[in-house]
């Protein structure tokens, strides 16, 4: 089969879920850092959101699934840690899915906008972490709902 | 010491120090006092089981015999370890926990930074990414010393008792020996010891906030980092940890 083109490989992987918030693509988190052909082999490179973070082995089947599932055949996936990840690489659509999925996205100020589901801004920090590596846990003070914000880094 | 033999020492202590304190701290798992501090403590170990990931297999590597960071957590004994004793302490009450962890992230963060700009790139993208995740820490683990300690009368004692306690495993963080002055000669990594005045004004600053008294001496156990002689209470951790291993060798899945 002819080398498909980067691009099409970019618009393939935007089609890919994160495993823990599916309705961001990984492309959208950021994490996905180079795709290029090197002569047959066409090479991924991956940065991980946390180094501790146990998406990172599911993410990599699932890039390896849904390339194989396109007909890529040598594939070779490379972890990228520098530069490391920051949250400045999740796509503007993302951010925009996150908040209407009910995840405040991150802010430089270092804590949430708006709750997602009301918008107020009385809110609470609960705690610094939440249900999983990326994110805190908040409330907010006006609809009284719990909700996740993207943990700005 | 060669020049490999160094860096390998020196990756070993860097690696069994997130090692053996993520898993200590992994031992609070379903057992904190609320479910928020579960999560937190559990979503710490992680990060430093994740670091430590890191550098082991960069330590496996380096030693260059086919071995993985797994190999290197679970198939060697106590005195193999290069971990400070302060993160083999046993976690005790919540307090003394987070005590440990404040009084390790302190100096994590200091030497990160530093190795941020190692003239080894592998270590240096290693600490670049480690040092986002410690700063994480460190603002908590800081926050919640002064939450605790400047908080009820029975939890300021407490937390003065943990420092008490804790506080003479602190200097062993800052000992040089010949292993460092190699990783200094080669741009590696910094002398420890000229780390602590960075420490001291940092912990006296979230000490004094938190209303508690430093302990007057400088007197420091050591044997950790350099492996002369570990605490009795890393032997009894790896029976934790490596158990699987011993029962089941070569398990996996
Ligand atoms: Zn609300």
């Amino acid at each position: 089969m002819a080398q498909v083109s980067t691009e099409q490989v970019w618009d393939w992987l935007d089609d890919v879920p994160d495993p823990e918030i599916p309705v961001i693509s990984l492309v959208d988190l950021g994490i996905i850092r180079d795709v290029r052909w090197e002569e047959d082999t066409l090479v991924v490179s991956v940065t991980p959101t946390y180094s501790g973070c146990p998406a990172t082995s599911v993410i990599n089947l699932d890039i390896e699934t849904a390339l194989r599932g396109h007909g890529i055949d040598k594939l070779e996936l490379r972890r990228q840690l520098s530069p490391a990840w920051t949250t400045d690489w999740l796509s503007q659509k993302g951010r925009k899915k996150l908040e209407d999925y009910g995840i405040a996205p991150p802010q430089p100020a270092g804590g949430p906008a708006k709750c997602p589901n009301c918008g107020s801004k009385n809110l609470q920090k609960v705690s610094q972490f939440g249900s999983t590596p990326c994110k805190a846990h908040w409330r907010c003070q006006d609809c009284l709902e719990p909700f996740d914000y993207f943990k700005c880094i | 010491m060669t020049h490999d033999e160094a860096l390998l020492q020196f990756l070993l202590r860097m690696g069994d120090n997130t090692l053996i304190l993520g898993h200590r701290v992994s031992e609070w798992c379903g057992h904190a006092p609320v479910l928020e501090e579960d999560i937190a403590l559990a979503n710490t170990a992680l990060d430093l089981i994740g670091q430590t990931q890191l550098w082991l297999g960069l330590a496996a590597d380096v030693q260059g015999d086919g071995k993985t960071a797994d190999d290197m957590a679970f198939l060697r004994d106590a005195w193999d370890f290069r971990n400070v004793l302060l993160v083999e302490m046993p976690n005790g009450d919540f307090g003394q926990t987070l005590m440990r962890q404040f009084l390790f992230d302190a100096w994590h963060s200091i030497m990160l930074g530093r190795l941020i700009t190692s003239s080894d790139p592998r270590v240096a993208e290693i600490a670049e990414k480690a040092s986002k995740e410690v700063a994480y820490h460190l603002e908590r683990s800081g926050d919640t010393v002064v939450g605790l300690a400047d908080g009820t009368e029975e939890s300021h004692a407490r937390m003065q008792a943990a420092l008490d306690y804790l506080y003479p495993y602190v200097g062993e963080m800052f000992l040089s020996d010949a292993t460092d002055a190699e990783m200094v000669a080669a741009g590696i990594a910094p002398d420890p010891a000229g780390l602590r005045d960075e420490y001291d004004a940092l912990v006296g600053r979230i000490v004094d906030t938190a209303t508690l008294t430093l302990p007057d001496g400088r007197f420091t156990h050591k044997g950790g980092r350099d492996g002369r002689m570990h605490t009795e209470h890393l032997g009894h951790l790896l029976t934790q940890m490596q158990w699987l291993q011993r029962a089941y060798p070569g398990a996996s899945w």
